[in-house]
């Protein structure tokens, strides 16, 4: 215990030694500061143009999180708040809010035909429908410019009218009759020689439509030499009142309804456009009821359970055999030996999968070249013969990982364990079933649960490999043999092109998250059991 | 007597450690057969599948000057942005959420690691269809982090950066005596100082394992990649070389081939230089395949 010493304030400040000197200038504060002026400033930069789009949800989204970092950071208390908010902010935002956005999509109709709001749907069958009136009046007509975004401006008896595709015109000033307007306020006048010369700008152009105003039916002004403007009027007449769309030409009434976001005629036909509504448990009730789906569903996740746990199994086997034979010190090199044996671990995995791809080939691949003798097998057109080879790829990828772990489960056994069981008389086998193994199986069965679920969902292997091929024939949505559930979701989805559905994927994937959640947590309570051994 | 001594003795060797070296032979075959045919194929100046198994008959280095005709290199330099960019906040990311729940108490604590360990056994992957509508919808605003973006990508990325990294590096910190922030505090550091200057160069070897691991899943994706990065100057290796060799008929597996040499020797080599801690860190939670 060292002397009681009586703390008495020292007059003057003791000169601190070097080491001891903590405080700088200050530098953190002023890092600090530049930090949170440029996250205020591209905040506030968002929260403007999140404004000026009408985007509620992000604007509010985006000002809760820069007050939430201002508050965090420039006031002493929630300490931990100030190191956790970083990663926090990113995990809520791109995987928390993701899975929740995932839950909300699967109970929509959300895809091709019905992927906005009814308005925009509206908008959408309006324009479909769309056909210059004869004799319909032109306009003398400017192209205008502004942040890269390009719009009509047209004179239209002396009043100057702007707009572009997502803004309907405009009064913005007054001209001569009769003249394309020189100038216009907020926009750049683009000079007619550019409009002539310029390919892509020209196509831009002639593809632009800008609404004639904030009613669909008025139709919308567009231009094919980029110095008159024509209006173009809609077939078709959208009644908001009604919810009623007709088509002039032939008389159809089309009504809109809420339960599927179409807009249906009496005689069954629906236009295209449609909007995206809530339909409740339609996307799973169609996973599990619909014949053309539920069976190629269920074999695809059938094949799925066991690729990831033939993967795991088989991998885990091989390495643990691996660990077992070179884990003797009388084998000499093992060092180099090692290295070598996980060069497919550190190889990267898409490459891998290519690279048997091109492997495996019938006609061309080395494997039936060099070990079959030349013999055209199928490996990849069969549906047996694909899931053979891409069960083989895996295994040839993450074989390696399981000698590593099980090496080193193998090095941290008790030794005093095993000796004591020799001395008592036990075999070679009795003492690798009744110690070693369990005791391995301890430390590496949390390991073969995420494992388990990493192979679940191990897209790239099967992507890769053989894009899940071949087809199931009759299968929608050209689902493979070797498809697993969330290849299957890919090809859903329509993301890779194609029509999509968003509802569905999202269903399935809700119905995926579930699955991986039940098989952990069951998992992780056994292993929980097999800790108890020790 | 002594001949029929060092003969049972030579059979137990056999019998014992000999045929693990054959066993060895086999092995390594195994595993390093579709490396070495890689090798070979990038060398081979025909560039066909078909004209690809012969191995090493001819040395040719025309497939990588080819290369420089394609997009390769463009691929190369955003694979790396990507992949470094991410591996960099993750660690960042990583290390300030591993001291906040090794060194503060503070309510919620358990409950947010808990939490953390739940929602990663979640793969970000397995939400893509929602990943692209809300970057679609993002994209109308701030048009920077929107589709065919590598800052959106990113951002994707740093998303799953808590969930798979803090354990890792939660239980380094905790190894790490609390003696040593309690002393320095008493000399006047504040928390700011005690985490740059005292923890973080303490625990690099876990930093470089999660920049690594970050990196490698960065480098390997497919799926986020292909879905956020549509122009074709945008992509990243794993989108890019899947196109060459998808189509089979129009397959440049020659170009494939020295692509997957150049970009793998790096990693091969950092992956091997760092094993040790790797093995530590991979036993600890993070899971290749």
């Amino acid at each position: 215990m060292a002397q009681p010493q009586v703390l008495t304030p020292p007059s003057r400040p003791p000169r601190e030694s070097h080491a001891r000197s903590w405080r700088g200038i200050g530098w953190g504060f002023i890092v600090k500061l530049i930090v949170m002026g440029l996250i205020n400033a591209l905040g506030i930069m968002a929260i403007l143009s999140a404004f000026s789009a009408q985007s509620w949800i992000l604007l509010g989204v985006t000002a809760a999180l820069v007050l939430a970092a201002d508050v965090v950071y420039f006031t002493k208390r929630a300490l931990p708040l100030k190191y956790l908010m970083p990663g926090l902010v990113f995990l809520l935002v791109f995987q928390v809010f993701v899975f929740g956005y995932t839950a909300y999509i699967a109970f929509t109709n959300y895809g091709t035909g019905h992927a906005g709001s009814q308005e925009q749907a509206v908008d959408a069958a309006l324009i479909q429908g769309e056909r210059r009136i004869e004799g319909s009046e032109t306009y003398p007509l400017s192209v205008v410019e502004r942040f890269g975004e390009y719009g009509l401006a047209i004179n239209d008896d002396g009043d100057v009218r702007v707009g572009s595709a997502a803004s309907p015109l405009t009064d913005v000033g007054t001209a001569p009759a009769g003249q394309a307007p020189a100038s216009v306020d907020g926009w750049t006048v683009v000079p007619r020689t550019q409009v002539i010369t310029d390919q892509e700008l020209q196509a831009t152009i002639e593809a632009l439509r800008v609404p004639f105003s904030d009613d669909p039916n008025d139709g919308s002004i567009r231009t094919r030499d980029g110095s008159t403007g024509v209006l173009y009027t809609p077939t078709m007449v959208w009644d908001a009142e009604a919810g009623t769309i007709t088509d002039t030409v032939n008389g159809t009434v089309y009504t809109a309804d809420d339960a599927t976001g179409s807009f249906v005629a009496d005689d069954g036909t629906r236009l295209p456009a449609g909007w995206y509504v809530n339909v409740g448990f339609d996307n799973f009730l169609r996973v599990f009821t619909d014949p053309s789906l539920a069976g190629p569903l269920l074999s695809v996740t059938g094949w799925t359970f066991a690729f990831a746990a033939g993967s795991v199994v088989i991998s885990f086997g091989l390495g643990l055999v691996f660990a077992l034979v070179f884990n003797d010190p009388r084998v000499r090199a093992r060092k180099y030996l090692r290295t070598l044996i996980i060069l497919p671990y550190a190889f990267p995995a898409f490459m891998s999968a290519l690279l048997f791809r091109g492997m495996f080939n019938a006609e061309f691949g080395v494997i039936n070249d060099l070990f079959f003798f030349g013999s055209q097998i199928n490996w990849l057109g069969d549906p047996w013969l694909a899931k053979a080879a891409v069960l083989w790829v895996n295994v040839w990828l993450s074989f390696p990982y399981w000698f590593l772990v099980c090496t080193g489960a193998l090095q941290a056994l008790p030794s005093d364990t095993l000796e004591a069981a020799s001395i008592d008389g036990a075999g070679r086998w009795r003492q690798f079933r009744s110690i070693v193994l369990p005791l391995l199986l301890v430390s590496t069965a949390p390991l073969a649960i995420s494992s388990f679920a990493f192979s679940f969902n191990n897209f790239t292997v099967i992507y890769m490999f053989n894009a899940g091929g071949p087809a199931i024939p009759g299968a929608p949505y050209t689902l493979g043999s070797t498809d697993i559930l969330i290849s299957a979701i890919y090809r859903v989805s329509g993301v890779a092109g194609g029509a999509a559905d968003y509802g569905l994927a999202s269903a399935l994937s809700i119905i995926v998250f579930i699955v991986v959640g039940v098989i952990s947590a069951i998992a992780f309570r056994q292993t929980r059991k097999l800790e108890e051994f020790q | 007597m002594s001949t029929a001594r060092t003969r049972i003795r030579r059979r137990r060797w056999w019998l014992e450690v000999g045929w693990k070296y054959f066993f060895a032979v086999v092995v390594v075959f195994y595993a390093v057969f579709p490396l070495v045919y890689v090798l070979s194929a990038s060398l081979n100046p025909r560039g066909t599948l078909s004209g690809s198994n012969n191995l090493f008959s001819a040395f040719d280095l025309s497939n990588f000057a080819a290369l420089g005709a394609t997009s390769y290199w463009t691929w190369v330099g955003n694979t790396l942005l990507v992949g470094g960019v991410s591996a960099v906040g993750a660690v960042i990311m990583g290390a300030s959420a591993a001291y906040a729940f090794s060194r503060f108490r503070f309510r919620g604590r358990r409950v947010s690691l808990t939490s953390l360990l739940i929602v990663q056994m979640f793969p970000q992957a397995l939400a893509f269809v929602a990943i692209f509508l809300m970057l679609l919808a993002i994209g109308e605003i701030v048009p920077a982090l929107g589709l065919n973006s590598k800052l959106a990508l990113i951002c994707v990325y740093l998303g799953g950066a808590l969930g798979a990294n803090t354990f890792l590096m939660y239980g380094f910190f905790n190894t790490i005596p609390i003696e040593i922030d309690e002393s320095a505090k008493i000399d006047g550091a504040t928390h700011a100082q005690i985490f740059w200057r005292l923890i973080i160069p303490l625990v690099t070897p876990i930093l470089a394992v999660v920049a690594l691991l970050a990196f490698i899943t960065a480098f390997g994706d497919y799926i986020l990649a292909k879905i956020v990065l549509t122009s074709e100057d945008n992509w990243t290796l794993a989108v890019g070389m899947y196109q060459w060799v998808s189509n089979q008929l129009a397959s440049r597996w020659g170009l494939f081939a020295a692509g997957a040499v150049i970009a793998a020797i790096p990693v091969l080599a950092l992956f091997l230089s760092l094993q040790r801690f790797i093995v530590g860190g991979l036993t600890q939670g993070s899971v290749k395949g």
